[in-house]
């Protein structure tokens, strides 16, 4: 096992304006679980395949452990992948599928045998070690490449979306088995998704991503308590938060008619700013800001209101989103009253940077 | 009339011109064979009469086909250059093809599309210089004359394998990278098996190809201990040039093996006709 390091590394595709992947600076220690995250293009999977060998670094470089790997060949860099579509050899039995690249690398048949059972025991893959590829579930054959990965024993795991061909309910349940495999093998692993629940789950830390740039790497808490920007606010958390541009009069933003009072050192740097508060960090009641209601959003425990906030003479201004107690929520069309919670509000500058 | 029926009443009609074209096609296809069958039954009399059942079928002209031509030795000759050349192809044109259709290098396509050109010229152009070349090569009226020019591979076999390369998702040839294949063997053991629809496809196409082939062997071979079937169908027409009933069974006689290897490749062949794109 190694830790994995990114120091300045470029890819730039021909033909391509701007970098896909852009100075990216990221160190992963051994026996992390890293997840990049973004939207789609956002370099995710270059960034992955960097590491894999199978995307040139066109300046920078990566090392795995304490070796420069930058110019090695894929094969020589001890990394394992699972890919999106698992890209498992249709004309290959699992067994054959799994144990294939220990085949490549001349182990000993008993070797293989007692690798390659161990793996399909810890993935439960024993009654279909003789099936194809074809007579396989989604689930399984995801379980499959897993395999392929696992019995090689590599320093990295490497994962690149590897649940996004998998139905809702499976998806959680193999989130948490490869979560905990990860766990305990302590094998150092990188992995992509643009779901930030995935992110979130799974990760000791998340690096969020954007055309190319590192926003920010922490842990999934500390994302979501101290986005580093607004793009970072926006994306880590579900409904997103809700963030409004408002004008600074001494002290104080006005949200609608409620005054937030904003703090003095934030407050003497600027003009305008962006507010930021999550949609939990509302309280209905009977004082704070008016929200007219458009739609709600009933998931069971919790139900999420959406709509506008409502100024004097019928007037609508920002929408804004905001949760509410599933056992009894306010109904569509209605009014509620929001007070934002002051411990938990977010001060970001009109360029999107984090104030203070 | 009701609805349904006047939607179901011409649906009925197109279904029924549909099925007697179809009919009449497969009859014009099949006419002819049948005709050769008939024919290769009837005596040296009746064979000129139009007549599809002969009323006493002499199984004989069978039996003379193998009295007057050495049928077993041409058999294995022909047997023999084909099974090379369909190696030959299937290799060569298979890494040529995963070549273009993979290796990314300079000026790959506009090589491929020149080669992809010479399927324009016809065979009848290049005839005389390989003839020559082979004379050159003292080549001429051996085995090798068979074998060699068609071993290397073909503009039409390297594109059909091209397309089916092209076809394999990327991520399967990476996983063998990060597997720890070099490119030959990503070749042979996780494409080319995965190939194997487009390998049947030219395997059977270049097998009939050589098989059918009369106007190469007509001017490299002269010596019958290394002639092919079709070589020797026309020597026995120059010599016993009478005797069609005879003819006709050699004819099916030649025809048979390529049945045989059409029926067992049959189902690997269409699905391979559909995968690599080359149906209708």
């Amino acid at each position: 096992m190694a830790s994995v390091t990114f120091e300045q590394a470029t890819r730039t595709y021909s033909g391509a304006e701007r970098p896909a992947v852009d100075h990216l600076d990221l160190s992963i220690a051994d026996g992390e679980f890293v997840v990049l995250v973004g939207p789609s293009g956002c370099g995710k999977t270059t960034s992955l395949r960097m590491i894999a060998g199978l995307e040139t670094v066109d300046s920078g470089s990566i090392r795995i452990g304490d070796r420069d790997v930058t110019d090695d060949d894929p094969k020589d860099r001890d990394v394992a992948m699972v890919f999106q579509n698992y890209a498992l050899y249709p004309h290959m039995t699992v067994a054959q599928n799994m144990g294939f690249a220990l085949k490549i690398a001349k182990l000993s048949k008993a070797e293989i045998r007692e690798r390659l059972l161990d793996a399909a025991r810890v993935l439960d893959l024993e009654p279909y070690l003789d099936r194809k590829p074809k007579e396989l579930s989604g689930g399984q054959r995801q379980r499959v490449a897993m395999g392929r990965a696992i019995v090689r024993r590599p320093q990295v795991f490497l994962m690149d979306e590897p649940l996004s061909n998998l139905d809702a309910k499976l998806r959680v349940q193999t989130r948490n088995q490869i979560a905990g495999l990860q766990r305990r093998l302590g094998t150092t692993t990188v992995y992509v998704t643009h779901d930030q629940v995935e992110a979130m789950t799974m990760g000791d830390r998340v690096a969020v991503l954007r055309d190319g740039v590192l926003q920010q790497c922490a842990p999934p808490r500390e994302l979501y308590r101290d986005p580093t920007n607004v793009f970072v606010a926006e994306f880590i958390g579900s409904p997103a938060m809700n963030l409004f541009a408002l004008p600074v009069v001494g002290n104080t933003a006005r949200l609608g008619d409620w005054p937030i009072p904003v703090p003095r050192e934030i407050a003497d740097s600027a003009n305008e700013l962006v507010v930021g508060v999550r949609p939990e960090h509302l309280e209905i009641g009977a004082a704070g800001v008016e929200m007219q209601i458009d739609v709600v959003e009933e998931l069971g425990a919790d139900a999420y209101l959406y709509g506008r906030i409502a100024l004097p003479d019928n007037v609508f201004s920002h929408t804004i989103v905001v949760r509410a107690d599933g056992r009894d929520p306010p109904t569509r069309g209605g009014r509620v009253r929001l007070r934002p919670q002051s411990e938990h509000l977010h001060f970001f500058g009109i360029d999107g940077r984090r104030l203070a | 009339m009701g609805i349904a029926e006047r939607a179901i009443k011409p649906s009925i009609i197109g279904a029924a011109v549909w099925y007697a074209a179809l009919t009449v096609i497969a009859w014009c296809a099949l006419f002819p064979i049948l005709w050769a069958i008939s024919g290769s039954l009837k005596s040296e009399g009746e064979v000129t009469l139009p007549i599809l059942f002969p009323a006493h079928p002499r199984w004989s002209n069978y039996r003379e086909v193998f009295e007057l031509m050495p049928f077993w030795r041409m058999f294995f000759n022909s047997v023999f250059y084909a099974g090379c050349i369909c190696v030959g192809q299937v290799f060569f044109c298979s890494l040529a093809g995963y070549a273009f259709a993979r290796l990314r290098f300079r000026g790959r396509d506009t090589l491929f599309v020149l080669y992809l050109g010479t399927l324009m010229v016809p065979l009848t152009v290049t005839v005389i210089p390989q003839f020559i070349l082979m004379r050159i090569a003292g080549l001429t009226d051996t085995p090798w004359a068979m074998i060699v020019p068609g071993l290397f591979g073909s503009a039409f076999g390297t594109y059909l394998m091209r397309q089916f390369f092209r076809t394999i998702p990327a991520e399967l040839e990476e996983a063998a990278i990060l597997d720890g294949c070099s490119p030959w063997q990503i070749y042979w053991r996780v494409l080319l098996p995965h190939a194997m629809p487009a390998v049947m496809v030219l395997a059977v196409l270049t097998w009939v190809n050589v098989w059918n082939d009369f106007l190469w062997p007509l001017l490299m071979i002269q010596r019958n201990s290394i002639a092919t079937l079709t070589l020797g169908l026309v020597r026995m027409q120059g010599e016993y040039v009478a005797r069609w009933p005879v003819l006709m069974a050699a004819s099916i006689l030649i025809l048979l093996p390529l049945l045989v290897v059409y029926v067992i490749a049959q189902r690997a062949f269409i699905r391979g006709i559909a995968v690599t794109g080359l149906g209708g």
